[in-house]
């Protein structure tokens, strides 16, 4: 192709026209590649008229350069946007062909969970650091004082012989003076003496009595004891504890009701039923766990003076308000370790 | 447990005509006697009484002779006429008045009655034995009426018998708390009934409430000397002891129906009439009583403590060996003062002296025992009779005239006996204590705006005396009825106080704390570990603690291991697992093989949790009062008492570690994943950790068991591959892996310090690769910790891309390669700069670890 004069608008207008028709013919990359080496390479008629643009003389080179550089930004452009179409249309078919099936299953990383056991008792710690109390732990094999003594039980006293305790043997014939803590009462006695009053503590853990596990009953469990002592604390303080506790985890329905009862650490002692709109047949009152004002023995037991603090306690079976919330019927699930049943409630509850 | 006989219930306090028992349930509660269960009803049905009009033997081929009968059934016969039944026993005849259970009905069992063809007859009904009724144990066949206190010329056939036998009454029984030994009687019931309901209610306690007032002390009565030689925690182990005699009671008297029926109803078995009597005013009024035949009992009694050697053999026909602290009723044979044992005292007579059948003198006692030391007895000799139940809960002293009064009426009325004037009655009892109490104090502790009336008249309700103030202040005195030895302080009275006017009345009000801390660092890290565990595939598992040589055994541990140093329960639920765990594996290997044998092949699974670590020789805990803060020092035996029970965690994987599917095979488990379940915990934890070989550590592998260790040297666990014994022993999959914890230390020497953060360096990396020859025994854990010594500041990161071993790096060899990412915090790092810490890395591998750069 000759080259065109940069000064003959005429002739460059074929070129780019020429351009423009290959472009839009180019059907693939590979033709368009062809295509911009034959329009915009160095020897294409615009570059070539473009390089022609140096010979002319001075007052030519203005209008020439007006002539030549505007139509090869078109040729460029339309390059550019044929580019886009083109590598869009391989694009597509070749995405297609990489198709898979995204239902297949994608368990490639193992799934792990919490035991609820556990998701519950967090659950709770929570409920009650939002109340502004703290959460207190303490040990599973305890001296029978801290179990017993400690909470008003004497060593005659008929409530010591209906706890169904485990006893540890001790050396020699000698008693050993502990037990495996049939109550997470006993970090009431050890939280007052530890931290002093005011106090307000929850604790959650482990228990045991010397029960055979069966559908309901289980030798080790889990219990949370609440214990607030402070001056002028009444049962109406209890009652309201209680009320924003069942609240928490049973929904906003959920409210408790007290009975009087008898416990050696605490008088007045009632046990406290729960409203349970879940409940099966209809919702109803149903037995959750025991409390009361804390007995004067056990403030005296912690050198706490109780003519100057009052507090109230509570304590209520985790298992059991797991198996209530979650409509579990067998405590062997929850007790055997079976992967199967923890996995169903993955990492929070 | 108590049963509540309606009728008899309604002898002491009004009660409505159509009580039912969820009714009579849902009042005690209120109160505080809460519902045990209720017995239905025993027999349904047409139950009738039934006269046999004729009896016809009819002898069998197997030998047997059954009795082909015609029973008059009033209207209840067919057109009128008798009923013809079979009958396979033989002590009855016609004209006796029996129990016949028509078709249609139900006995205890259940055991549905029908017409039914047998022996050639159709047998259409059953006469009834006590046995079948569920109403006795008397093997003496049919119940004949008239032979258990049953008036002939109150009986008429068609008559029913489901009344006539109280077998139609739901029946409560309740559960008395340990602080309520009154409510073991028909007397407290009533009373609580009373104070729930405010129904009329008669103390049939008080000596007003007899016909004629009990007698006092005679000087000819029965002798009777307490002599307590070891008063436990210096109470006399007896402080009153009341005898009658009633003379001449005919021994064939029955018991009469009505008394059979209440007491069976609540629970009790009809024995003999003097022992029915004892026991049904014991339910009555709550006052533990014995008969004994006089003849068999010489004066004086003595109450006393036993001595080493004794032995009784008790109404339950055990021959027991007596401990020095158990009080005992003696008596004095041939002048021999208190030589002979006649029981354990409130808890149960001896053989010797037992009414029998020939009895016609009875001497009754009405005593009054030390709690605790009944308490101590009946646990001691696993007896927790009817009377210990009662005295250890506390029997009110006043009533043993009153009980024993009632016992000779009821002998003289029902057995025909004649009372005898001699009566002892040595007291010693003292009055309850007066309490002062403020009587703002139950609105103080329960929230609600008792008024000054209210306080009072409810404490006059339940019996106590309320006297005024003995100066100007606001107290009242208060002294306690003599049945309620529980009331014993303030606290006590404003129980009463809120109990009586309804736990409902208190108000729901939320007390604002005065705001905590949030959970402690510790409590936050456990909860970080644990999720990120669940995070990485394990599943969380809580496995009990209880283990047993065996299981120690099955890890392969060394008899010296410190892990055989246990905890042993005295009272352990299965004899061979007496220990409890001192590693979290032993159990929760344990549970990983359940998984495994459920057929779940790939398992992960982690435990959180104590295990106990008993220091030998420890000493045992102090045992110390109540009521009482101990000393510091006191305070300090306990916690020296307690064993260490540090909070570990521990991991078990066996099968694939990443499943298999439709993408590949799976991962296999290997020792490499419990080393990084270890530093998934310690970087959870914020801990540095060093890993060491450790050859010699059961349950795991020689050669792939990594003792994990903090900067300072401290263990603080392991992890690796099972031992391939362990893994047989314990039925799981071949190279299963575990690590364990010790992550209360881990904790501990975390610094709690807020990290102090680096900037981070914007400028270009540079990158480096090494591969260097190092003999095979060489830890890769040295090679790195050389290259990191030798790379110095510049060193952004160093990591471990292939391990090589075969004859291009020789024998005994293997090539470890590195590639090293290097940068500067303030410029682009210069070739020479690259240069010297190349070289610097290269000296000190091959100082360090013999490293020969791979050429």
């Amino acid at each position: 192709m000759p080259t065109p004069d940069p000064l003959d608008t005429a002739a460059l207008d074929a070129a780019v026209d020429a351009a423009l028709a290959d472009i839009a013919a180019a059907g693939d990359l590979d033709a368009l590649k062809a295509v911009r080496t034959a329009h915009a390479g160095d020897r294409s008629p615009l570059a070539l008229a473009n390089r022609a643009i140096g010979g002319l003389p001075g007052p030519d080179k203005s209008a020439a350069g007006k002539n030549v550089g505007p139509r090869r930004g078109r040729i460029n452009q339309a390059l550019a946007a044929r580019q886009a179409e083109l590598e869009a249309e391989r694009d597509a078919r070749v995405l297609v062909t990489e198709t898979v099936d995204v239902t297949l299953p994608t368990g490639r990383t193992p799934v792990g969970a919490r035991h609820p056991i556990e998701l519950v008792q967090e659950r709770i710690a929570d409920f009650f650091v939002g109340l502004g109390w703290e959460i207190a732990d303490g040990p599973e094999v305890e001296a029978e004082w801290y179990n017993f003594d400690a909470l008003n039980f004497g060593p005659d006293h008929p409530a010591r012989q209906m706890q169904d305790t485990f006893y540890v043997a001790g050396a020699d014939d000698a008693p050993s003076n502990l037990v495996l803590r049939t109550h997470t009462s006993p970090v009431q006695a050890r939280s007052l003496l530890a931290r002093g009053v005011p106090l307000y503590v929850a604790v959650p853990g482990k228990v045991f009595r010397t029960d055979a596990l069966d559908a309901t009953h289980t030798p080790v469990f889990h219990q949370v004891e609440g214990l607030a002592v402070d001056k002028g604390l009444t049962m109406a303080n209890l009652v309201g504890t209680l009320d924003a506790f069942a609240r928490a985890m049973f929904g906003p329905e959920a409210k408790t009701r007290l009975r009087p009862s008898f416990f050696p650490f605490t008088e007045p002692s009632a046990e406290m039923d729960l409203w349970f709109p879940q409940k099966k047949g209809g919702p109803g009152w149903i037995e959750w766990g025991g409390c009361g004002m804390v007995h004067p023995n056990v403030l005296r037991a912690a050198g706490v003076d109780p003519e100057d603090y009052s507090g109230f306690a509570f304590g209520m079976g985790i298992e059991r308000t797991l198996m209530l919330r979650h409509s579990i019927a067998d405590m062997h699930d929850i007790v055997e370790g079976d992967v199967r049943f923890s996995t169903q409630f993955g990492t929070e509850i | 447990m108590p049963r509540i006989v309606k009728d008899w219930l309604a002898d002491h306090v009004e009660l409505p005509a159509d009580l039912t028992a969820d009714r009579l349930a849902a009042d005690l509660v209120r109160v505080g006697l809460e519902e045990e269960a209720i017995h239905g009803a025993a027999v349904t049905g047409p139950l009738v009484v039934g006269r046999v009009v004729e009896v016809t033997p009819e002898p069998q081929k197997n030998g047997k002779t059954i009795n082909w009968c015609q029973v008059d059934v009033g209207e209840l016969g067919v057109d009128g006429a008798p009923r013809g039944i079979v009958c396979g026993a033989h002590n009855f005849g016609a004209g006796d008045l029996v129990v016949v259970a028509l078709p249609g009905s139900v006995l205890p069992g259940p055991f549905p009655i029908t017409s039914r063809k047998t022996y050639g007859h159709v047998s259409d009904g059953m006469i009834c034995s006590v046995r079948e009724l569920g109403v006795g144990d008397d093997h003496d066949g049919i119940m004949v009426l008239t032979r258990h206190g049953y008036d002939a010329a109150e009986l008429a056939p068609g008559q029913d018998a489901i009344a006539l036998l109280g077998l139609g009454d739901e029946v409560l029984e309740i559960n008395v708390t340990p602080d309520r030994g009154y409510a073991f009687s028909y007397r407290g019931v009533a009373r609580e009934y009373a104070h729930s309901t405010g129904a009329v209610f008669t103390d049939k306690g008080l000596p007003e409430a007899l016909p004629t007032p009990p007698p006092g002390a005679t000087p000819d009565g029965f002798a009777v000397e307490v002599d307590d030689a070891a008063p436990i925690d210096g109470q006399v182990g007896c402080d009153r002891f009341v005898t009658r005699i009633v003379r001449g009671i005919d021994p064939g008297a029955p018991t009469p129906g009505w008394m059979k029926r209440r007491l069976e109803g609540s629970g009790m078995r009809s024995i003999s009439l003097a022992v029915d009597v004892t026991n049904y005013v014991m339910l009555d009024l709550g006052q533990p009583l014995h008969a004994y035949d006089l003849d068999q009992v010489a004066a004086p009694i003595v109450v006393r403590r036993a001595t080493p050697g004794e032995r009784l053999t008790t109404l339950d026909d055990v021959d027991r060996a007596l401990d020095p602290e158990d009080l005992l009723i003696t008596d004095s044979p041939e002048g021999g003062r208190g030589s002979r044992v006649l029981g354990l005292a409130g808890v149960m007579g001896g053989e010797s002296s037992e009414v029998s059948a020939t009895t016609t003198d009875v001497l009754v006692e009405a005593a009054h025992f030390d709690p605790i030391s009944v308490a101590r007895t009946a646990r001691r000799h696993k007896l927790p009779s009817e009377a210990a139940k009662r005295f250890e809960r506390g029997v009110d002293p006043r009533l043993p005239a009153v009980a024993a009064q009632r016992v000779v009426d009821l002998l003289v009325e029902l057995g025909g006996g004649k009372a005898d004037p001699a009566v002892s009655d040595l007291d010693t009892t003292t009055p309850p204590a007066p309490i002062a109490f403020d009587v703002t104090l139950p609105a103080r502790l329960a929230g609600v705006a008792y008024t000054r009336e209210q306080v009072v008249g409810t404490l006059e309700q339940i019996g106590c005396t309320v006297d005024a103030p003995v100066g100007g202040s606001t107290d009242v005195v208060v002294t306690p009825p003599t049945w309620r030895p529980d009331l014993t302080e303030p606290a006590a009275l404003v129980e009463e106080v809120v109990r009586i006017t309804g736990y409902d009345q208190v108000p729901s009000v939320l007390p604002a704390a005065p705001g905590g801390r949030g959970l402690t660092p510790e409590q936050r890290t456990r909860r970080s570990v644990a999720r990120a565990l669940a995070e990485a595939g394990f599943v969380e598992v809580l496995s009990y603690p209880f283990v047993g040589t065996a299981d120690l055994d099955a890890l392969g541990l060394p008899e010296d291991d410190a892990r055989r140093v246990a905890v042993r329960l005295a009272n352990p639920l299965a004899d061979d697992r007496p220990l409890l765990r001192t590693n979290l594996l032993v159990t929760l290997l344990e549970t990983a093989r359940r998984n495994v044998s459920r057929g779940l092949g790939d398992v992960a699974v982690f435990e959180l949790g104590l295990v106990t670590r008993p220091t030998p020789g420890a000493p045992s805990a102090p045992q110390l009062p109540v009521g009482v803060r101990p000393s510091d020092e006191e305070l300090g035996a306990l916690a020296a008492a307690v064993p260490a029970q540090p909070r570990r965690v521990a991991g078990v994987l066996a099968g694939n570690r990443r499943p298999a599917g439709w993408w590949g095979p799976g991962r296999p488990v290997d020792w490499a994943d419990a080393v990084d379940g270890a530093r998934l915990v310690a970087r959870r934890v914020g801990v540095e950790i060093v890993v060491v070989a450790d050859p010699e550590h059961m349950p795991w592998h020689p050669g792939r068991c990594a003792r994990i260790e903090l900067t300072d040297g401290t263990l603080v666990g392991h992890a690796g591959e099972l031992h391939p014994k362990v893994v047989e022993n314990l039925d799981l999959p071949a190279r299963s892996a575990a690590f364990e914890l010790d992550l209360s230390a881990m904790i501990v020497a975390a610094s709690g310090e807020p990290v102090a953060a680096s900037g981070v360096s914007a400028f270009p990396a540079a990158k480096e690769d090494f591969a260097f020859v190092v003999d095979a025994d060489v830890p890769a854990a040295d090679v790195h910790a050389a290259i990191v010594a030798g790379a110095g500041d510049l060193l952004e990161d160093a990591t471990l891309f292939d391990v090589f071993t075969g004859e291009q790096v020789g024998e005994g060899k293997k090539s470890l390669a590195y590639s090293l990412r290097l940068r500067a915090a303030d410029r682009t790092l210069g070739a020479d700069e690259v240069r010297a810490v190349r070289e610097g890395v290269v000296a000190a591998a091959a100082e360090r670890v013999g490293a020969v750069l791979r050429g």
